[in-house]
């Protein structure tokens, strides 16, 4: 009895201690991973507020199933999936992170890094009509900087595909840049 | 890779640069990993109170009290009319007779369940 609840406790306090690193880690990546999926800091915190609760429900089937492999990959599906479902309950679309950039620049360094910088602004309204899973594959790559694995790993899909997946994303979010010019020149 | 698409890539570097959670997120989240590992361990500590006061986990030692109750009973019984020719034989009336079983089963009963 007593071996058996000193052996649990000890289980339950690692277990905490490997979830405090995973969030430490990662707390950043999932917040710009929300932040960028939702174009506001009040949803980016309650989505990556909801992450971390789910992940902590699951983290323990989540080591046993990962044989060592890195979990972010699997913490970014978590907030895929949780921002998923926010647009589905709120019935609303993303909102374009440059809308909100104005309102809150002197908080975080990100959009006072693309105040003023009109190529930036530009790139961050290609980037939000892009459909939505070449959207996360940009912001997966530029914004956490995830190779191929781990992407393919985030949104279930094989290495081959999301190499695709990213190479068309950027070939249209070229095409998306350079029409302005285009119709204006 | 073209010029243009390595030159879209560091725009989008840029421009998808990490954002910074702010402050009061941070310590949010920290105070509710602490309050969920605390309700964790609260919950495992309550656990077998919970047990002992659920009347489902009662089942086994009510069953080995009733099996040891009905054991001695039993046992009381079978020696109560073990003697019950001897006590017919000596006894003159029915009421000696039956007086004479009440005290017999009172014996019996203080010596096979003497807690009772």
């Amino acid at each position: 009895m007593g071996d058996s609840d000193g052996s649990g406790s000890k289980s339950k306090a690692e277990l905490d201690a490997r979830f405090t690193d995973l969030y430490k880690a990662h707390l950043r990546d999932v917040y710009s991973y929300s932040y960028y999926r939702v174009g506001n800091h009040h949803d980016a915190e309650d989505l990556t507020e909801q992450t971390f609760l789910q992940a902590y429900r699951h983290f323990e089937r989540a080591l046993r199933e990962s044989n060592g492999r890195p979990l972010r990959p699997w913490l970014i599906r978590i907030a895929h999936n949780l921002a998923a479902n926010f647009y589905r309950d709120r019935s609303r679309k993303p909102e374009s992170a440059i809308e909100d950039a104005g309102v809150i620049s002197s908080v975080h360094t990100t959009e006072s890094l693309v105040e003023g910088r009109e190529e930036l602004q530009q790139i961050l309204a290609g980037v939000a009509q892009l459909p939505d899973d070449r959207r996360e594959a940009l912001i997966m790559r530029f914004a956490l900087g995830m190779d191929n694995r781990e992407i393919a790993r985030a949104l279930g899909r094989t290495d081959g595909a999301t190499k695709v997946l990213l190479h068309r994303a950027i070939r249209q979010l070229e095409g998306i840049v350079a029409a302005p010019e285009e119709t204006q020149g | 890779m073209t010029s243009g698409a390595t030159e879209l890539e560091a725009l989008l570097r840029e421009a998808l640069a990490p954002v910074e959670p702010p402050a009061d997120l941070a310590q949010r989240l920290e105070l509710m990993l602490v309050n969920l590992t605390e309700l964790a361990q609260d919950e495992l500590e309550s656990w077998e109170l919970s047990a002992m006061r659920d009347p489902r986990n009662w089942v086994r030692p009510a069953a080995a009290a009733v099996i040891g109750t009905t054991a001695g009973t039993a046992l009381v019984v079978l020696r109560v009319r073990a003697r019950h020719r001897a006590r017919k034989a000596g006894s003159g009336s029915l009421r000696e007779l039956a007086e004479r079983t009440l005290h017999d089963i009172a014996e019996e009963t203080r010596r096979v369940l003497p807690d009772r």
